[in-house]
């Protein structure tokens, strides 16, 4: 993992007193609400519903036991006990005290954390595929250059303040487990003809209102190229996205405007004309990052057979909550943050203290997060599985779900945020009491169920298998299904409508109506979404909306 | 007598904008840059010092060719949701090469100096009523930096390129 010099962490340090000071100098009154917010947000802290809440950066989802205590420190003496994974794999606190988030800020900086460009119009958190480094089928790992990403992003002194926030994402492997077409930025390492390693670039994917898949404007950008290439796609963006509409101020948005090849053209363009002063790539840099990456020092161990003998509940936690590791005799193991009382991605300071000690007794002392709210053990030893396994039972961390329809992404909602039209954590509860059968979750399989309570779609529902969207409706909420939508692979897609949206009380009665049309309609083995792409959505329309239903 | 920072000091503004204040006495005049689109030719044979004043969506490439005239530039900020001129800046300095001075005005406050004289500004017009002396503070507020940037009077610890 990478660890801070006397500059990173001078930097930090440094961020945290320009923000005491900006927080001082709004509770004096000399900076206006409007300002304040500007600047507040490119440091993660919004104004919620309730109280403010606190985004703190994970860069590329990985984290220490040391960090996973401090998060749990803060959650007690902060929050309110607890704090809740998001999608781009960062931590957020729901209940903060605005004059104490500088004391917040100082105590992450003591971890080597920072809440740096977790909101605004800015380069956000890079995030990474959560399997970065173990995948068997990875070209290389992303996360040097994930680094390498951040650390001129941060405070870049041309792109602070763009049109409107820029997510970027970084993968190293076909499966694409980062969900990078949906992002402004995503980055695929790939290999070329000749065998070298470079990477295909995508612009203008994104969700919100008005969702799309990225385009690929370069199919090889050798490696010793990406930050000159990237200031050319950030400047062309910076200086002719809109900024006349919050709505049409995404790069997709201009993208599309103009036209992928056109757009490829301008970033060309602009590109070779700053040949003479775009960053050089920094190789005895980017070495110094790689070298907090090369793989830690693995036990010479085989494969072994970890479920002869042992009980059911734990091979079916076995097969759906661990992971193949490219090293024989370890698995990757994933805490399921989706148990069924359990707001999704949501974790208690105890629990959190427990999961960093565990990952020292188990997972060399480090933790992952994922895009879809879980947390990772990447390096356990197969032999210590059982043992593991039990104790995160106790913490109610061990739910065998991990892929399933429970495992659902979800928003915060209309629980905590001002933006949201419907609540959605309510609604994951009543999937889960509808769906706790884990035969018929298993007899599903791989399903992914997304859900946001609002069109800004931070729950990604356009790309769920079903996507569920939060909706108002004279001040009711109600619920628009999509079905198809996938973020992860070659055939990333967005989700069609099925229909008129639903009521409050009809969500899980719906997915059930959906789900007994996959049954009915599915060849033996097939998924859920490779059954929708051959039947299409007509049958679902028909089944779920059909009259016996209604008057059901 | 306006007042405004430059290189880390508060002085008073010797230009004048020309819209503003058409017949002040002043020999160093900021144009609209609509006006010396227009105009261009006819200023070749002033004897004072010209600037010129660009909006967010005026192409800073239009000045290529002067700055053997022109040594003032002044950017246009309409707050912190416009982030245009720190692009122009970039560009003027860097693909440019424009030595002149680069001021920062309209809507701009503090905690944008660090990013901006990062960008090439020297020169910042904040409203009368800001504490300038204070305000000078930001330009110190990182003694680090990441990026490579257009330096005006900051040292920095440096790192990537």
């Amino acid at each position: 993992m990478y660890q801070y010099d006397q500059i990173d962490q001078r930097l930090v340090d440094e961020r945290v007193a320009q923000f005491r000071d900006q927080t001082r100098r709004f509770l004096a009154g000399e900076l206006s609400d409007d300002d304040f917010r500007s600047l507040r947000l490119r440091n993660g802290l919004y104004i919620q519903k309730y109280a403010p809440m606190l985004r703190v950066s994970v860069p590329y989802g990985l984290l220490s036991s040391r960090q996973v205590r401090m998060f749990a420190r803060i959650a007690r003496e902060y929050d309110k006990g607890y704090g809740h994974f998001t999608t781009r794999q960062n931590l957020q606190y729901n209940w903060p005290k605005l004059e104490l988030v500088p004391d917040i800020l100082a105590l992450l900086a003591s971890v080597e954390m920072h809440a740096i460009q977790t909101s605004g119009n800015c380069i956000r958190n890079v995030t990474a595929d959560h399997l970065a480094g173990i995948a068997p089928d990875e070209v290389e790992d992303p996360r040097p250059w994930c680094e390498y990403i951040r650390q001129w992003a941060t405070l870049h002194p041309e792109f602070s303040y763009l049109p409107r926030k820029f997510k970027i994402a970084v993968t190293g492997s076909p499966q694409d487990r980062a969900a990078s077409k949906v992002h402004d930025i995503g980055l695929h390492l790939v290999r070329n003809d000749q065998g070298e390693v470079g990477f295909e670039v995508l612009v203008g994917g994104g969700l919100g209102r008005m969702p799309m898949i990225g385009h690929v404007i370069r199919k090889f950008l050798p490696k010793h190229e990406l930050l000159s290439y990237l200031e050319a796609i950030l400047r062309v963006y910076n200086l002719e996205g809109r900024r006349d509409n919050i709505h049409k101020a995404r790069i997709k948005v201009l993208v599309k405007a103009v036209g992928p090849e056109k757009f490829a053209e301008m970033v060309e363009a602009e590109w070779q004309a700053s040949r003479d002063f775009a960053p050089v790539h920094d190789a005895e840099g980017f070495a110094r990052i790689s070298a907090f990456f090369t793989p830690p020092k693995y036990e010479t161990l085989a494969d072994e057979d970890v479920l002869s003998g042992k009980p059911t509940e734990f091979r079916a936690w076995y097969q759906r909550n661990t992971k193949r590791h490219k090293v024989p005799g370890y698995r990757a193991v994933f805490l399921s943050l989706k148990s069924p009382n359990r707001p999704p991605g949501d974790i208690t300071e105890a629990e959190m203290d427990r999961v960093a000690d565990l990952s020292d007794q188990y997972s060399l002392g480090m933790v992952r997060a994922t895009h879809d709210q879980n947390l990772i053990f990447a390096d356990v030893r197969q032999r210590d599985l059982y043992s593991l396994w039990q104790s995160l039972k106790l913490l109610d961390l061990a739910t065998p779900n991990i892929g399933t329809l429970t495992d659902m992404i979800c928003c915060p909602g209309l629980d905590f945020c001002s933006l949201a039209n419907a609540r959605s954590i309510p609604i994951a509860k009543q999937i889960n009491e509808r769906f706790d059968n884990f035969d018929y979750l298993y007899d599903l399989g791989d399903i992914e169920l997304k859900m946001s309570g609002c069109m800004n779609a931070c729950g990604h529902h356009h790309v769920g298998h079903i996507g569920i969207l939060g909706v108002d409706k004279n001040g009711e909420e109600w619920y628009q299904i999509t079905l198809g939508g996938s973020a992860s692979g070659p055939d990333a897609a967005l989700g069609q409508v099925i229909g008129p949206s639903v009521a409050y009380d009809d969500v899980a009665e719906t997915i059930d109506r959906i789900l007994n049309v996959y049954i009915s309609e599915r060849e033996e083995g097939e998924r859920f979404i490779d059954t929708f792409r051959r039947v299409g959505v007509k049958p679902f329309k028909a089944r779920v909306y059909a009259p016996s239903h209604q008057a059901a | 007598m306006r007042r405004l920072i430059k290189q880390r000091e508060v002085i008073v503004d010797e230009w004048r904008y020309a819209d503003e204040d058409p017949v002040g006495r002043q020999r160093a005049l900021i144009l609209p840059f609509a006006r010396w689109k227009e105009e261009r030719d006819r200023w070749w044979l002033w004897d004072g010092k010209l600037g010129v004043r660009l909006g967010p969506t005026d192409p800073v490439a239009a000045l290529e060719h002067d700055f053997l005239r022109v040594s003032l530039v002044a950017l246009e900020f309409g707050g912190l949701a416009e982030g245009r001129g720190y692009s122009q800046a970039q560009l003027l300095r860097k693909r440019y090469k424009f030595t002149g001075e680069l001021r920062a005005v309209g809507k701009i406050q503090r905690d944008q100096f660090f990013y901006m004289a990062r960008c090439g500004f020297d020169a910042f017009e904040l409203p009368e009523t800001a504490n300038f002396e204070d305000a000078i503070k930001a330009f110190d507020d990182f003694s680090v930096a990441y990026q490579g940037a257009v330096d005006s009077g900051l040292s920095l610890a440096r790192r990537a390129g």
